[in-house]
């Protein structure tokens, strides 16, 4: 499977040749765990086994939950704290699968973050990338259709205010809003099919994880220094990489137990923090909640959505242009899924023949920029839609759309790389150096 | 390094953006009362809930519905922690509707509190998490952890916000409060000094009235907090012994590749 030369299963005994001739599993399983791993991978390479924690995690818990939830309108609310108060470990399974859908985001966004600082997405690895946003997007999709499923007033309101974007469309609009819920409202049609499809597409995930997976698996994993593992011969290659096991399936689990130390305390010990009040009173769709907030890995996409009013000029034009077809609500819409749009297609903006950033001096300053910009449009994206806000969240969505569509495919062009080490080994070596090379220096 | 400065950065930005989601909120004063069940190590204090239980079901129950309790979870551990037969005697008190016979009988402890909607009062089984007491993104995350979110503090804040003032809006009464958000609420004051008559003979003015239902209306709402903060302790104790033979184990493992001493 993988690309990089290692070394195979080889069957030995009668039945594990009888296996391996009929079903080549064990030499599958072996080339998964054994694939050779570059040696100079950082803590932040972690974030895929959280991930694939997290998913485990969230279909456990979320199985068991099902068996105790009722998808009915009147039922719902009353069920969830059914389980939080009847069923055993009811209130576990329920606050670790509410605060593991935040860790699966938490470490998703890390994980994004690593892939666009050490160019992860470029060639060869442009479908690994692909993938990635397609299970960020289901991700999302899951996320916001379980937000629903304990019919809060937040649950309510916010399945109210997103389904409404698909009203958004010009045309054919009100007619697909209508057909998602299943109705002219929210109602108990929606409930139904969002339980439905919140059970669903998790699989699909499993799914799209495994084909993550085997496509980096093919090009083998990037690394901080973005120098691919040399490929020459089997020995070659040994000197840049070790065995995924041990030696990395150990330092991932010493990440994930960290991880999950502080996991485990918010859900012993305020597993409503990252939650919202509101939340707790039954939905009622004759009560319009103060302000309609989304779950913080939201905030930054809804800061996107209400940032462009019809009160700001690329908006006006655009709507002068098109005769009105787009206007500043559609207009929102567009820019929202736009946004993610824009990071999906990176490896083809990104124009810069080095892969790492730490070998890129101006990069650098343009890439924390854009990490502060996600926390200032979460920011913004939390706080009512009004000035200063709205003006602060259309700059930070300006700098958004910037960065993927003018920034990166300049820089490739303006900007004078550092030298790049010249494997893998040498990058290692320059961390840790040759015992025979500096025995007396070390002392 | 570079990469572990890089996650706190990212860490710690995530748990804001988190806060700030809350921080939207009203201009109405929260007094801090401080619970015995704060803070990881808090406890539900068993005779508080009990003289809460009484101040719900001799002032609140009038209006107020508490239809997710059921009476033998008063004897539930870490709970108010009545006794068999005592749940009994109370469930007694209450008239229980019976849809098949269509008439009320005396409550069983498999019941549970009926519900009240008569009054257009809000039903209280879940409300101290409902409301959120301490708004503002700074040191929310250091004040979730000690304090929790202040659902307690607005129930008793609202039962003791009282201010004097009345007012007539559309045929109703309001009356000036000020934890409510916008001043005026629709309950009338519900209690006033040495209205409920303990047993213990524990102070029975306002403000400790207050508290105490505030306490127990807590308990409500999250009946499982003991039993989740012993998780807490128990998931943090065997982690970390994990986290440390994990650590050895790479650090052994490792030794050999970075060239280090094991």
């Amino acid at each position: 499977m993988s690309g990089i030369p290692h070394d195979h299963y080889e069957p030995k005994s009668n039945i594990e040749k009888w296996l391996d001739a009929r079903l080549p599993i064990v030499g599958l399983i072996y080339g998964t765990i054994m694939i050779p791993t570059p040696k100079n991978l950082n803590w932040m390479w972690i974030w895929g086994i959280v991930l694939a924690f997290c998913l485990v995690l969230q279909l456990i818990t979320g199985i068991v939950l099902a068996m105790h939830y009722t998808p009915h309108v009147d039922m719902a609310f009353d069920s969830v704290e059914h389980i939080m108060r009847d069923v055993n470990a009811g209130w576990a399974m329920r606050y670790m699968h509410m605060n593991g859908a935040s860790l699966f985001f938490a470490a998703v966004y890390l994980h994004i973050f690593r892939g666009l600082y050490y160019g992860s997405y470029k060639a060869p690895r442009e479908i690994t990338w692909i993938i990635g946003m397609l299970i960020y997007l289901a991700m999302m999709a899951t996320a916001f259709m379980g937000y629903v499923l304990p019919w809060g007033q937040m649950s309510f309101w916010g399945a109210t205010v997103i389904t409404g974007l698909f009203g958004a469309i010009p045309g054919i609009g009100e007619a697909l809003q209508t057909w998602l819920l299943g109705g002219p409202a929210v109602d108990n049609a929606t409930l139904n099919r969002f339980f439905s499809l919140h059970y669903l597409i998790p699989f699909v995930i499993a799914a799209l994880v495994a084909v993550h997976i085997w496509a980096f698996h093919t090009t083998g994993n990037g690394n901080p220094s973005g120098v691919e593992v040399r490929r020459g011969s089997k020995e070659e290659a040994k000197k840049d990489t070790v065995p995924f096991w041990p030696y990395y399936v150990i330092k991932d689990l010493l990440a994930l137990v960290v991880i999950l130390i502080i996991f485990t305390a918010i859900i012993g010990f305020m597993p409503n923090f990252l939650g919202h009040p509101d939340n707790y009173i039954q939905a009622n769709p004759l009560v319009t909640p103060a302000h309609i907030v989304p779950e913080w890995f939201f905030l930054p996409f809804y800061a996107i959505l209400r940032a462009f009013t019809a009160d700001v000029m690329i908006v006006q034009i655009t709507s002068f242009i098109t005769g009105g077809i787009i206007d500043a609500k559609f207009f929102g819409v567009l820019a929202m899924f736009g946004s993610i749009a824009v990071m999906a297609l990176v490896p083809w903006l990104d124009t810069s023949s080095v892969r790492s950033g730490k070998y890129r001096p101006m990069f650098k300053y343009w890439y924390w920029l854009f990490i502060i910009d996600f926390f200032v449009l979460m920011w913004c994206g939390a706080m009512p839609a009004e000035p200063p806000y709205s003006l602060i969240s259309l700059y930070a969505s300006y700098y958004w759309f910037g960065y993927f569509l003018i920034i990166l495919p300049l820089l490739g062009v303006l900007e004078k790389p550092l030298p790049v080490p010249e494997t893998i080994e040498a990058d290692f070596d320059a961390h840790y150096p040759p015992k025979d090379a500096d025995a007396s220096a070390a002392k | 390094m570079k990469s572990i400065i890089l996650s706190a950065l990212v860490a710690l930005g995530l748990s804001f953006g988190g806060t700030a989601a809350l921080a939207a909120g009203g201009e109405s004063h929260i007094e801090d009362y401080a619970f015995s069940f704060e803070g990881p190590f808090g406890k539900y204090d068993q005779d508080q809930l009990q003289r809460g239980l009484q101040v719900y079901t001799e002032v609140c129950a009038a209006c107020h519905g508490l239809r997710l309790v059921a009476f033998r979870n008063l004897g539930d551990e870490g709970g108010p922690s009545y006794g068999p037969e005592e749940v009994k005697a109370y469930a007694k008190t209450w008239d229980i509707y019976n849809a098949e016979l269509d008439e009320d009988l005396p409550g069983k402890p498999s019941d549970k509190f009926p519900a009240n909607t008569g009054a257009g009062a809000p039903d209280l089984s879940v409300m101290a998490k409902a409301r959120a007491g301490f708004h503002g993104p700074y040191g929310l995350l250091f004040n979730q952890l000690t304090k929790g979110m202040g659902g307690p503090e607005y129930i008793a804040s609202i039962l003791t916000g009282y201010d004097g003032h009345e007012s007539e809006q559309a045929g109703t009464t309001l009356y000036g409060n000020t934890a409510f958000p916008g001043g005026n609420i629709s309950m009338a004051p519900p209690l006033e000094d040495g209205l409920v008559e303990y047993a213990d003979g524990s102070k029975n003015d306002v403000v400790h009235m207050a508290q105490d239902v505030s306490a127990f209306l807590m308990w409500a709402a999250e009946p499982k907090l003991m039993a989740r903060k012993k998780f807490g302790f128990t998931a943090f104790i065997f982690l970390t012994i994990l986290g440390v033979l994990l650590y050895l184990t790479n650090k052994k493992l490792w030794a050999p590749i970075k060239r280090k001493d094991a």
